[in-house]
């Protein structure tokens, strides 16, 4: 019971660790890629172009 | 097709809550299946009339600009101003009952017990539900450039949420209820949501399988975030089974700590999804609006969305601290809510800083003021809470009323304050006004429900603090220096101060009703020639 419990443990504290740092290095890629801001400036005046 | 398919469904579930309503021996049972019933056969009544009147589907477009859809919008921002005044009334009522006991006037129906969840209900899926409904049916289509797919669809949805209303906040006051926090309903209610639930995801996806716009604004992605996680938190939380289908009582598949676990997951990421992305949606699309500059970062946000909703869904473990929950798990617990700082302030930042060279317009604005105040009360309220969830302060602040100012401040001041800023905004907007009946009365229910959340928060931090020190404190021999009704006899000053607080922002609310009424009625019309004379009645 105990081993199951380390076993589990171990997996969550190392690879939720990497899952975690390699979702949010992808997101900060996907925001901070140069060719997208563009994209991301001519969505942020969507609220204002009205019709 | 659509109307077919609504009026078959309709009549069968008049004829079901029929069936059940005359088998029951529950008085409850009876009341809740009489009204679905009633409600359902009207709806399947209407929808019969508009069929054989044979009204054409609105257009899609109007003169090339699209013709969105606002009846059901209207009735969404009126049952909010509605539903709204009646929460914070009824929690007037019960904090005046906390400091006076004798106003429980010893009935089961108005006892604490029973109007606390009517409160906590009303407040929160009645008037926050129907604001972000309102606000996410508007915005969609907005910012997508599309009318909503369906005629009936939509009003389903936000009449069917508030038949759940009404059958939820009647089953508390005659004693139906699951005894979980946020998550009181009984079977029935819950299935019923669920259906309602799930038509209004297909009509928001479907608005936006419609769009004209390439990019999905970011309000969409929190809008969306908050309706696919609270399916998934409502339908888990909520599987029970019946004693029997013609009865009211109903148990959950899983028992004490597991329970106690999936309960804090829903009861934490209702904060999280409900009260926190579906309002974040609301400021990235009114405060822009409103200060008429885009967002201060577009990038910022996108960061802002995936950081939130990756981390929020894990923080639900810190509410059972010190319980039979392992010890991990509550560490585990602790430990996102404090990684949450970083997204909930990266979001404050970007809010406020939408304003940066426009700082001015909150002199001349109550109306922008009000959502500033939103933001940095909820900046203020995600910075407090992640420090409660540590297991030392915790100790100290769970079970005490640190724990109803900590709520409030993130209640009244960003969810409220938000939300009136909202219907501030989509009033006008909806009756083609140019802007709300007074400035001067936004500002007075500025001031009035300031000063009411600042007497209401500061008075339950000290009374909070104090009890929980009183609770630990020990005398020279080891005993505990204080029995339990003295330190309800110490918060005695305090609950009145609460319930002062309270008042001030009951009567805040009662002015922004007469305001946006007023609005509706009185208001100075945005382009005279172009608005028809008829468009002072609702649409549809």
């Amino acid at each position: 019971m105990n081993e199951t419990y380390e076993t589990v443990a171990g997996f969550a504290q190392t690879w939720g660790l990497v899952y975690f740092v390699v979702l949010f290095a992808g997101v900060l890629a996907y925001a901070l890629w140069p060719k997208n801001a563009k994209r991301f400036d001519d969505a942020a005046q969507i609220p204002l172009r009205e019709d | 097709m659509e109307e077919g398919f609504f009026a078959a469904f309709l009549v069968a579930i008049a004829f079901a809550c029929l069936i059940i309503a005359g088998k029951t021996y529950d008085q409850v049972m009876a009341f809740h299946m009489s009204i679905g019933s009633l409600a359902a056969a009207a709806g399947a009544f209407v929808i019969f009339k508009h069929y054989f009147d044979g009204r054409a589907p609105a257009p899609q477009e109007v003169d090339g600009k699209p013709n969105y859809s606002l009846g059901p919008i209207k009735f969404g921002a009126w049952a909010a101003v509605f539903w709204g005044v009646a929460g914070f009334t009824v929690g007037l009522i019960i904090a005046l009952q906390l400091a006076y006991p004798v106003l429980n006037l010893d009935l089961p129906w108005t006892s604490f017990g029973r109007l606390r969840p009517l409160h906590t209900s009303a407040v929160i899926f009645a008037f926050g539900g129907n604001v972000l409904l309102a606000t996410s049916f508007y915005v969609v289509q907005r910012t997508s450039r599309a009318r909503m797919p369906g005629t009936i669809a939509p009003w389903f949805v936000i009449l069917g949420y508030n038949i759940f209303i009404v059958i939820a906040g009647t089953g508390y006051l005659l004693g139906a209820t699951q005894s979980k926090e946020y998550a009181e309903p009984e079977w029935y209610a819950d299935l019923w949501l669920t259906i309602v639930w799930v038509a209004y995801l297909l009509v928001f996806l479907g608005t936006l399988w419609k769009r004209k716009e390439p990019h999905i604004y970011v309000a969409n992605w929190f809008y969306l975030a908050f309706i696919v996680t609270i399916a998934l938190l409502h339908i888990t939380n909520n599987l029970t089974i019946p004693v029997s289908v013609f009865g009211t009582k109903s148990y959950i598949v899983w028992a004490g700590v597991q329970d106690a676990m999936v309960q804090w997951w829903y009861g934490h990421n209702a904060v999280g999804f409900f009260l926190t992305a579906g309002f974040l949606a609301i400021m990235y699309y009114f405060v822009p609006k409103r200060a008429e500059r885009p967002v201060y970062s577009y990038r910022l946000s996108i960061v802002h969305f995936w950081a939130l909703i990756f981390l929020y869904i894990w923080a639900g473990p810190h509410h059972l601290h010190y319980t039979a929950l392992p010890q991990w798990a509550s560490t585990l617990g602790a430990t996102f809510s404090i990684i949450l700082w970083m997204p909930s302030w990266g979001g404050m930042i970007n809010g406020l800083m939408t304003l940066s060279g426009a700082w001015d317009k909150l002199r001349t604005d109550p109306v922008l003021r009000m959502m500033v105040v939103s933001i940095a009360f909820y900046g203020m309220s995600t910075f407090e809470g992640p420090l409660m969830s540590l297991r030392s302060v915790n100790s100290l602040s769970h079970y005490t009323d640190w724990t109803i100012g900590h709520v409030h401040s993130g209640a009244l001041g960003w969810v409220g304050y938000i939300s009136f800023g909202a219907l501030y905004c989509l009033i006008p907007w909806l009756w083609n006004k140019k802007q709300v009946y007074s400035l001067k009365l936004v500002n007075w229910h500025f001031w009035i429900s300031t000063i009411g959340i600042v007497l209401y928060i500061c008075a339950m931090w000290v009374s909070g603090i104090m009890q929980g020190l009183m609770w630990r404190a020990y005398d020279q021999l080891g005993f505990l220096e204080y029995s339990f009704i003295e330190t309800v006899e110490a918060m005695h000053p305090f609950y009145v101060i609460r319930a002062l607080g309270g008042a001030l922002f009951v009567i805040g609310s009662l002015i922004m009703a007469y305001n946006l009424w007023m609005t509706v009625r009185h208001g100075e019309a945005e382009e005279a020639d172009t608005v028809p004379a008829g468009s002072m009645a609702p649409a549809e």
